[in-house]
Formats: structure tokens, C-alpha cells, sequence
């Protein structure tokens, strides 16, 4: 019974998602209270639908209230006659987060928005690293399967105890209770876990609009990420003519100049995977972001060889998004595209601008993988 | 709550069983995870014999148990754990439970108007505020039993919701959610459209006698005279007959039989405040229309007297709480925690205005005065200062005029009557109004008189505007034809645009508003398409 109230609730958040009841949309309002999150103060907002009525304007309703004042002093905001507890949270002055939703909402509108479909992990689909062993030994189960040698066992060990076994003539028969057949056991699943490597290209040609652009969708994709895996790594590598990993701060902040060679990029990705995450445990997302102007077509050569013959057959996906810069050429792409025209473990987007970023994560979790 | 509750004692007067007796109503499913742990009910046993002890008079009541999610669940459907399917409750569960996740609110309780009374205490309550919780409720029980104006209310209304929502579940599956909901939009629209009055006067006769009972009384009424159907006077002899009918008279009622025919033939015969039973007598509805639309009537009418009372409600289970907390149940040792739960209830912010606050003052104030005798025509002509300070008759009569008053009147009365210029001091009551200059709230008085009138408006009609229909069948061409008795304050324009939208919607056909905006007398009319507003002359 208490469980209906999901429905109802349900209900309401697609009228005020829009998506449903076009004609509410105009009673809409986007009321807010105060609340406190630890130290600070939070604005949850609390959208309202007002259903029409006849009521007075509330331009000259005015009221009674409560408090210290002379005639003529300004009482704050929309005064209203409260309710019991008299908690106000109201704090005017303070520095006041915004609070939307939770990352799950959030993870799960994003789902719903771009029809995002759940992700298969990697060991799920993968039935040849699972095997049933025969390894156990059960009380029931089909002839064919039966142990002969240790239901023997079992009726000697019962005719002893019940002193029918006579050594001069040993005649084991079983009886029900004493066979003994072989069953299987599953390999355990490898854990549905992830790790996703974030390769930006921070060279002299990467701006900060580029690097909010690859802020902005790396958060997305983390979010979504974490909605579908127990726990996700994430990894940070910022490269230039040469590759370092960093922590999160300093991925986003870093402004270096100089020349760029992805391959340095990839190369380090490479020796994380290898030495850290074990192919059969992880399910693994590199996601490089650049400006596409490579150094070289030779470097250019080493990291689509790389893609080929070590990140292809390791990892889930492989995304490639290319930003735009003025100074950029965006060739790499191009590159990446000639060698691999269509192939289903690489992803590639454009993303010119912030408006982009949308199709852009659509390109890159759309997939399922 | 793992050990069930002691069965073989049932605390008399309380039908807290096992195994609920009334097992059709479901409460929140027959789920022994709502019961009473035996701490807790061993609570409200005594708290009930403290309640029967200063005079409290309730239905049985069952308390249940619910943890802060199912209580902000039950408290989204008002109070019922199930009511028919729709949005708003969601949109008000969104908000409870968004409040209580970041510690704004907390539900402690909630009581329903019901015979046997239902009440549901949150789990992860201290003790000494299940006491107060527990005090406070059967005031509340009380005072639904007790107060006059609901005296018509539907005391089996836990089943009824659960009814209503069976048929409207039915409805949604036959034609559809969408279909359904957005005529149930409209339905609400305009369930404040009924006639607070109407429970407790008989308006007009019942439809079936309106004609029947007319012709009857006429027949009764003339006298044959030659003079169609007017009412005269016995009198025996003809020669008196001018001296006990005289002209005048005849005239007089003439008139009156004028008037009569008149009214029958204007549909509505009177002014109906009660638009939803127009609506549903006259619209021309779906069957499962109708049954809607009766629906949200009935549930309006249930409701109504809650608004009417709710300060004086909220007051008497306050004080309630108080006196039996601090005068019997309350141990040394929670003192503290409760005074800081009582203070929560009963704070002013600003800005506001706290009925539990105001309510429980006022109670408190007349107790002691009918107590000290300050009432009567000596008290209200005394101007000097000092007697009225030192007044005291020792009469007594607090607790016995309290329960008179919560007897007898709703918010309206209970303010006009006892609201005191004292009291508005003392709780620095001051009115607001909107500054247009200044696009705020500004505050505009202090004054006694003042204060009394806004609040009084205020609660008026609860707030609601007073809209009558008084035409059925305006221009002859079946549009509906309602009037809005201003009395100071204007409608809010956009929003009566829409409501009218949504009548024509019910009607079928257009309707017309008259009310006034910016002092200007105005028609308002929408056909269901379009709105349009056109001038009135004075």
C-alpha cells in the first residue's frame, strides 16, 4: 500500500521534467527552501505545481504576523502563515550551495534522457572465461552424475557403524541415503568493476573553454559510471610531448605549452593497465580528449598501432573526443577514423562546443558497453 | 518491536488488538512492523487514563508506528495511507521528505478524523516525545469528537478514502490515466467552491420537493377567494373580512407569491455557493464524471471543517499536551528534551503566524480569565487599570469554559471573541501589507482594531474567496453565470483565467465571472477556447 506513493511521485517529477502534461507546465514554480548540509547552507529547490483556483491576488492580500518592527518596516520575502515547527532555516548572508538532486537522480535522468542503455560488463558476456567445474559432491542428482566410489564409501561406513559388514563376506550394498552424486560449482563472476583513464591533451592549444568542454563531459560520464558499477576508478593523465598521471585538481587545472605527442599518453595508460588493473577483475574505460594536432604522422602511427594491438583487446571501450581549438588541426582524428572506419570497441566524437557536449555523451555511453 | 505486543490485556476503551478487528481497512497492510512495541503502548495506556482523568471524551483510537518515510507517505495523502491516484501527492511527499531530509521538518504525529481514530507516532521518537505525541493526539481526538463543526463529518472516512480510491483506479484503468487525471485537475480547480456553511443549515429543500412541497403549500395557502392562490386569514364572518385582511395585506402577499413564482422559475432559485453540487446536478458529466467529481466533493466537505478549527485544534492539543506532560507524565529526567520539543512547536518565526502558538495562548487566557471572573459586563465597562490588573473573583470556571469553547466554536468565532488587544501586545502581533512603491512587505500596523479585522478577514470563508453561482442558464443559451462578492480584495486575474478555463471544461459550455479589478466592475468569460473580459457599468 505505502509503496503507491512512488507512482504519485513518479507522476510528478515527469510533469515537472516536462515530459508529460504539457498544459502544467505554465502552473510550474521553482520554489526553494533552506536547509543545512553540515556546515553550509543548501537551496533545495522544490518545484510546485499550483493548480489553478480562484483565490485573491496575493499583490494585496497582506497578512499578520509576528516580530519586532515599526510601522513601515520592510518584512523579508514572501511572508506566509507557517505551520508548527518553528525551525526557519532562513540564514540570509550565508554562502548557499545548490543542492539539485542526488548524483543517482541525476545518473538516472541522464539514462533516461539519452535512452541510455544499461551497461553489460565485461565478464557477463563473456561465457568462455566462465566454467562450471564438477568439483562438488551432492546427496541428489541425476544417475549420470553419480560418484561410485564415494557412495561405497558411504554404505561400508554405515554397515560398519551398524555392524552388518562382515569381513569374510563383504557385500556393500547402498542404499538411498548413502549415494552420492557430483554437481558443480560456478566460477565466481568477476567483479562488476570499473575504471575509467581520463587522457587530456594539455598543450599549448588546449584553452580553457576546451578544458571546461572536457570538464564538463568527464563529469557525466563519471556520474554515469558510478550509477552502473560498484566502485569506479578513475585515473588522471595529462600529456603534452610527454605524459604524466595527476590527481583530479590538477587534471583540470593545468595549463602547460609545448609540443604534443599523444603517443606519450597512450604509452602511459598502457603501463597503468598493465601493472594495475587485470583485464579479467576490470572493466576498462580510457577516454582521451585532445585538440587532435599531433606532432607527427610517425607518433600518430605508434598510437593507432598501440590501439590496435594492446588497447582493443583490453579494455571495453575506447573513446576519442576532439575538441576544437584555433589552433588545433584536428587531424588525429581523421587519422583514427582511416584506420578504423567502424569498429565497435572505438568511439569518436567532435564536440565543437559546450552545446556539443550533449551529443557527445550520447556518442560515448549510447553504446551499452 | 520484535516481541508482539501483550494480547491478553486489551486496555479498555481502545481497540489496539492483535489482529486490527477492522482488518478490511488495511491499515498499512496487515503488518505486524506497525504495531506498538509494549514500552510504547504501556504509554498510552497511561497517558490515556491522564487524558480520561481531566475530562477528555474521544473515539477509540489505535496508534501505529511508521518510520519517518512511511509517515511523510502518510502524511503527503493527509493523513490516509491510501487515497486515489494522483501527482499532488507525490508533489507533496517530494516536499515532506525533501524537508526531512535536510532538517527542516519532522512529522511527529498524525491524526485522523475517523471513529475509531487512527494515529501514527514516528519511530525514531524519544520517549518523552512520545509522551507529548501520545497527549497531544487524543486532544485531538477530542476535539474531532467534540467540536460542533464536525459534528457532519464522515466518521468512517478511512474506509471511504480507500473506496474512493478503488473507483477512481477502476476509472483510470477503463479510460485511461491521462483522460482521468486531467479531469480530476479540473475537479480540483474548483473544490473550493462549496458552501462551508451548508453542513450545519438546510439551504434550500431537497430537488425532488422543490416543486411538489411548493404546490402543496400553495394549495394549503389559498383561500378560494377569487384571488389566485394568496394567503389570507381566517375570518368567519365576510363584514370582518376587511378588518383581518385589509387591502395592505392582501398586497403584501400578492407580492410575495410574485416573488415566489419568480424564484422558481431563476435557476438556481437562489445564490448556490455550493458550485460543485451544481455542477453535479446540472453538468452534463460521464457517468465516472460524476462519480469523480463527487469524489473531490465529498473529500472537500470532509476536509472543510479542519481548516475552519485549525488554530483552535492545534491550541487545544497543545495545551493539552502541556498540562498533562507537565502535570503528570513528565519524569525529572526529561524535562530538558521536552521543553526544547514544546518550545519547536510553539516558536514565532518571523514573519509568520504559529497557530499552535496562538491557539494555546488564547486557551490559556481564557482559562484564566473565567477562572478570575475577567468576563461579563462589569469587566468589559471597568477602565481602571489597576482593578483590571488585580481582578480576580475566584470563580473557577477556566477548565469548564474551555471545553464550552472548544464545543461550540471554530477559528472565526474563538478570534473575534477572545482575541485581546493584551494578547496582541504581549505576542507583537502587527499587519502587513504589500508596498507597491517599494515591491515589499512592509509592515502597516499595530493597532488592535487592526490586527483583529485582518485576521478576521483572513479566516473568512477560510480564505476563499465567495463566489456564487447565480444564473444556470445566463442569455438562455445554457452558459454558466457566477458572481464573486468582493469585499475589499481583488481576485488574483491570472489565475481565475484558468479556473474559468477549467469550469467551462465541467459546464461544457461557457462561463461568465462577474467581479471587480482595480475598482472597475468586470465580466470575465471563457467559452473553453478563449478568454475574454469586458467592462461592466457601475
Amino acid at each position: 500500500m505505502i509503496l503507491d506513493i512512488e507512482q504519485d511521485v513518479n507522476r510528478f517529477k515527469h510533469i515537472v521534467r516536462g515530459k508529460i502534461r504539457k498544459d502544467l507546465k505554465k502552473f510550474m514554480s521553482k520554489g526553494e527552501m533552506l536547509g543545512r548540509k553540515g556546515r553550509n547552507v543548501v537551496s533545495i529547490p522544490l518545484p510546485q505545481i499550483d493548480i489553478p483556483r480562484f483565490k485573491f491576488g496575493s499583490q494585496q492580500a497582506g497578512g499578520v504576523a509576528q516580530g519586532d518592527g515599526e510601522e513601515g518596516t520592510p518584512i523579508g520575502g514572501e511572508p506566509g502563515d507557517g505551520t508548527g515547527s518553528g525551525e526557519a532555516g532562513n540564514a540570509p548572508g550565508e554562502h548557499v550551495l545548490e543542492v539539485e538532486l542526488t548524483l543517482e537522480e541525476l545518473a538516472q535522468i541522464l539514462g533516461e534522457e539519452l535512452g541510455l542503455p544499461r551497461i553489460q560488463p565485461k565478464g557477463h558476456s563473456n561465457v568462455v572465461a566462465e566454467k562450471d567445474r564438477y568439483t562438488g559432491i551432492s546427496r541428489v542428482g541425476p544417475e549420470s552424475l553419480r560418484h561410485f566410489k564415494l557412495t561405497y564409501r558411504e554404505a561400508l561406513k554405515r554397515q560398519i557403524a551398524s555392524g552388518t559388514y562382515d569381513p569374510a563376506r563383504p557385500v556393500v550394498i547402498p542404499i538411498k541415503e548413502d549415494r552420492r552424486y557430483r554437481s558443480w560449482k560456478s566460477k565466481p563472476r568477476p567483479e562488476r568493476n570499473a575504471v575509467v583513464i581520463y587522457m587530456m591533451d594539455v598543450s599549448g592549444s588546449m584553452g580553457e573553454v576546451q578544458k571546461e568542454i572536457v570538464r564538463t563531459t568527464s563529469f557525466w560520464i563519471d556520474t554515469w559510471l558510478r550509477s552502473q558499477y560498484n566502485g569506479v576508478e578513475t585515473r588522471y593523465i595529462i600529456h603534452d610531448a610527454a605524459a604524466r598521471e595527476v590527481d583530479r585538481d590538477t587534471f583540470y587545472r593545468t595549463r602547460e605549452s609545448g609540443g604534443t605527442l599523444i603517443s606519450s599518453a597512450y604509452k602511459l595508460c598502457q603501463k597503468i593497465i598493465d601493472e594495475e588493473y587485470d583485464v579479467a577483475d576490470w572493466n576498462i574505460y580510457p577516454y582521451h580528449f585532445s585538440d587532435g594536432d599531433n606532432w607527427s604522422s610517425a607518433d600518430t602511427r605508434d598510437c593507432l598501432d598501440l590501439l590496435e594491438k594492446f588497447f582493443f583487446p583490453r579494455v571495453n571501450v575506447f573513446s576519442y573526443g576532439q575538441v576544437e581549438s584555433e589552433y588545433g588541426s584536428g587531424q588525429f582524428l581523421k587519422d583514427i577514423l582511416e584506420k578504423f572506419p567502424s569498429h565497435d570497441q572505438l568511439l569518436t566524437c567532435k564536440i565543437e562546443d559546450k552545446e556539443h557536449i550533449y551529443d557527445a555523451i550520447k556518442v560515448f555511453l549510447g553504446t551499452g558497453k | 518491536m520484535d516481541t508482539p505486543p501483550d494480547t491478553t490485556r486489551t486496555p479498555e476503551g481502545t481497540t489496539a488488538h492483535r489482529r486490527n478487528p477492522h482488518a478490511s481497512l488495511t491499515v498499512i497492510g496487515n503488518d505486524r512492523r506497525h504495531e506498538l512495541p509494549p514500552e510504547i503502548q504501556a504509554l498510552v495506556e497511561e497517558i490515556r487514563e491522564y487524558a480520561i482523568e481531566f475530562g477528555l471524551d474521544f473515539f477509540p483510537t489505535i496508534f501505529e508506528m511508521l518510520d519517518y518515510d512511511e509517515i511523510n507517505q502518510v502524511a503527503a495523502r493527509g493523513g490516509f495511507p491510501v487515497r486515489y491516484p494522483h501527482w499532488r501527492f507525490g508533489m507533496s511527499y517530494d516536499e515532506l521528505s525533501k524537508g526531512y531530509t535536510y532538517g527542516l521538518q519532522k512529522i511527529y504525529e498524525m491524526v485522523i478524523n475517523n471513529d475509531p481514530c487512527y494515529a501514527y507516532l514516528l519511530k525514531c521518537n524519544e520517549i518523552t516525545d512520545q509522551k507529548l505525541v501520545i497527549g497531544h493526539v487524543y486532544a485531538h481526538c477530542d476535539f474531532f469528537k467534540n467540536n460542533m463543526w464536525f459534528a457532519h463529518t464522515n466518521r468512517k472516512m478511512l474506509d471511504q478514502m480507500a473506496n474512493h480510491a478503488t473507483r477512481v483506479r477502476r476509472y483510470i484503468e477503463r479510460f485511461g490515466l491521462e483522460r482521468v487525471e486531467r479531469f480530476i485537475d479540473a475537479c480540483l480547480s474548483v473544490e473550493n467552491l462549496i458552501d462551508y456553511y451548508a453542513p450545519h443549515i438546510k439551504r434550500h429543500p431537497d430537488k425532488d420537493d422543490r416543486f411538489t412541497g411548493r404546490e402543496a403549500e400553495s394549495e394549503t395557502r389559498s383561500q378560494g377567494d377569487g384571488v389566485n392562490g394568496v394567503y389570507k386569514l381566517r375570518s368567519n364572518r365576510r363584514y370582518m373580512d376587511k378588518y383581518i385582511n385589509p387591502p395592505e395585506f392582501i398586497e403584501e402577499q400578492r407580492r410575495k407569491l410574485r416573488e415566489e413564482r419568480e424564484k422558481a422559475r431563476r435557476f438556481p432559485p437562489e445564490p448556490q455557493r455550493d458550485v460543485l453540487q451544481f455542477l453535479l446536478d446540472h453538468a452534463p458529466l460521464e457517468p465516472w464524471e460524476y462519480d469523480v467529481l463527487s469524489i473531490i466533493r465529498d473529500e472537500a466537505y470532509y476536509f472543510a471543517p479542519q481548516a475552519q478549527t485549525k488554530i483552535m485544534n492545534e491550541g487545544w492539543a497543545t495545551y493539552w499536551h502541556t498540562t498533562i506532560m507537565t502535570q503528570r507524565a513528565l519524569k525529572d529526567s526529561e524535562v530538558i528534551d521536552y521543553a526544547d520539543h514544546h518550545s519547536g512547536t510553539v516558536a514565532m518565526s518571523p514573519g509568520r503566524l504559529n497557530p499552535y502558538k496562538i491557539g494555546l495562548e488564547l486557551f490559556k487566557n481564557i482559562e484564566e480569565r473565567w477562572n478570575k471572573g475577567q468576563f461579563g459586563k462589569e469587566w468589559e465597562e471597568c477602565d481602571d487599570l489597576q482593578a483590571r490588573r488585580n481582578w480576580d473573583r475566584k470563580l473557577g470556571l477556566g477548565r469548564q469554559k474551555i471545553f464550552e469553547v472548544r464545543r461550540i466554536y471554530n477559528d472565526v468565532m474563538f478570534l473575534d471573541e477572545f482575541l485581546t488587544e493584551d494578547f496582541c501586545i504581549e505576542n507583537k502581533l502587527f499587519v502587513y501589507d504589500y508596498d507597491r512603491r517599494t515591491g515589499q512587505y512592509v509592515i502597516s500596523s499595530r493597532k488592535f482594531g487592526d490586527i483583529k479585522k485582518r485576521l478576521l478577514a483572513m479566516l473568512t470563508n477560510f480564505g476563499n474567496p465567495v463566489i456564487e453561482i447565480v444564473n444556470g442558464n445566463h442569455e438562455n443559451r445554457g452558459e454558466l453565470y457566477l458572481v464573486h462578492r468582493h469585499e475589499g480584495v481583488d481576485l488574483q486575474v491570472d489565475y481565475s483565467i484558468e479556473t474559468l478555463k477549467n469550469l467551462a471544461f465541467l459546464w461544457r459550455r461557457p462561463v461568465n465571472l462577474e467581479t471587480v479589478i482595480d475598482s472597475r466592475p468586470v465580466l470575465m468569460r471563457h467559452d473553453g477556447k478563449e478568454f475574454k473580459s469586458t467592462p461592466m457599468k457601475q
